[in-house]
């Protein structure tokens, strides 16, 4: 006579994925930035996951000598001073850059208390952090610089940062755009950088001012920043949502 | 050794962990080898150390993609404070990167294959899978035994005991022991997560690149244990060995 058991191995299984899928998927509900039904990106928000659960927050990246600073590629989309350059041109930016970032001003706005803009001496007041890091880039290369920056920290304080706030967009002149969740925003060493290697950024890295997130890959660092935008919702303004192309880039 | 004895040896079917764990790792590999081709193929220079660009000099360079000859750069800005020929330049060509679903795919076949390797270090060392069947006998360790199996190997002198050889041993040993966790652990120091973490990766690796360095080629042996495994496998008995580790009960 055959043993009735309460469930076969087949059903066994099949319960046993249902659940654990079930589970990932409460957890990236309230935690997790969505998928959109992309399996790569389900991929990446268990790495999010798993590292905002593990790892330490506060530690710092690893900082180096000023002997072991090298050569600086860079690799963006384009140079927004550039009417030839279809994809990043700005012709505010072309302005701003023929007077020499005089009147530059950042906007800081969304869920701040005092939306407003900061001239680059109103944020050099906010204090400064100088660091030797790493830029790892997600083609391979790695390069080692000196950058001197706000707070991002600093900034998001000042400003008035509501306690609905979740993440931070980064808006370049450039068209590019990136976002980051309060933990990195408040890294110590996430720092919108307006000196490079003890001068102002030149030209083609960001100048006038550009960000460090020293815990996450180069393509985070959003150059030629424009606009500051805190959402307490998940926002990913990156242009390659759906590619594949992870928002989080701590790996 | 006796032919006419080993041929009628009875096939030991494997534990369904090992066979579960065999098909999950041998998919996930796949995946692996070849997203971290396509990651390769947008920046195939190697270097050795802590950092390194196409603006540094490689250790040296795969002809892998359009991107081994790379093409130029603009004007180049020397850092005016810092001594010898550091520079900025930007690129003026667009490279070959498909990293987007590259990346994502290396790490969603890693979360997989490490997920399962746990399980397998687990289960191994409970059920003393790794002990009877992989740990080489005291007898078995005599420089003699040793030659005579690699000479067999050589002379394709191969008999089916049912039971692993010195030299099978040795080398399974390394695969799960050595190579494995080396290619994990170069992985994890590439991410600036986590030696902010656990900085010491950066250190006993000597820095990102030459983590990355080890991690190609470690990941080379890899590709080569497996083609060696599965030629092994094909002449010692395809049929058998493959029905032994797939669907065989």
């Amino acid at each position: 006579m055959k043993r009735k058991l309460l469930m076969n191995r087949r059903q066994a299984i099949l319960t046993g994925l249902t659940s654990a899928g079930a589970l990932l998927l409460s957890g990236c509900l309230k935690k997790a930035p969505p998928t959109y039904g992309n399996i790569l990106r389900m991929g990446d928000d268990l790495t999010y996951i798993a590292q905002r659960g593990l790892l330490s927050q506060r530690a710092l990246a690893m900082e180096y000598q000023k002997s072991e600073i090298t050569s600086f590629p860079v690799t963006d989309i384009g140079d927004p001073a550039d009417p030839a350059s279809k994809k990043a041109y700005s012709k505010t930016y072309q302005q701003l850059q023929r007077n020499n970032f005089k009147d530059f001003a950042l906007v800081v706005e969304g869920c701040v208390a005092a939306p407003r803009k900061y001239s680059m001496d109103e944020l050099k007041k906010l204090g400064a952090r100088t660091q030797i890091t790493r830029h790892t880039c997600e083609e391979g290369w790695s390069a080692i610089a000196e950058w001197t920056g706000v707070p991002l920290s600093a900034v998001l304080k000042d400003a008035g940062i509501l306690k609905t706030a979740r993440y931070v967009g980064l808006y370049g002149f450039d068209n590019y755009a990136e976002s980051i969740d309060m933990l990195d925003a408040f890294h110590p060493q996430t720092i919108l950088a307006h000196t490079m290697n003890g001068e102002e950024i030149p030209a083609r890295n960001g100048a006038p001012l550009r960000l460090r997130v020293e815990t996450q890959l180069g393509y985070k660092n959003v150059k030629f920043l424009q606009r500051i935008v805190v959402t307490d919702k998940f926002t990913d303004p990156a242009p390659d949502i759906t590619s594949g192309w992870s928002w989080y880039t701590g790996i | 050794m006796n032919l006419s004895q080993s041929t009628k040896t009875e096939v030991v079917p494997h534990k369904p962990w090992v066979k579960g764990a065999h098909f999950i790792i041998t998919l996930s590999f796949l995946a692996l080898t070849v997203s971290g081709f396509v990651i390769l193929m947008s920046h195939p220079r190697l270097y050795w150390g802590k950092a390194g660009n196409d603006l540094t000099p490689a250790l040296f360079e795969l002809p892998i993609s359009r991107n081994y000859h790379h093409g130029g750069w603009d004007k180049s800005i020397p850092f005016k404070h810092v001594t010898g020929r550091q520079v900025t330049a930007a690129r003026t060509y667009d490279i070959f990167n498909e990293n987007g679903w590259g990346r994502s795919t290396h790490f969603l076949a890693a979360w997989f294959m490490v997920l399962t390797g746990i399980i397998y270090f687990i289960a191994g060392f409970y059920s003393g899978h790794f002990w009877r069947n992989l740990v080489p006998r005291r007898r078995e360790f005599s420089l003699k035994l040793l030659c005579r199996d690699v000479a067999a190997h050589l002379r394709r002198h191969m008999h089916y005991t049912g039971k692993y050889g010195l030299l099978q041993k040795i080398t399974y040993l390394s695969v799960i022991f050595l190579l494995f966790p080396l290619v994990i652990l170069t992985g994890f120091t590439m991410s600036p997560a986590i030696t902010a973490s656990y900085p010491f990766l950066l250190k006993i690796f000597f820095g990102h690149q030459s983590a990355r360095t080890i991690h190609f080629f470690a990941a080379v042996l890899l590709l080569l244990f497996l083609l060696v495994h599965v030629v092994m496998v094909a002449r010692s008995g395809f049929k058998r060995n493959i029905w032994a580790i797939t669907f065989g009960r």
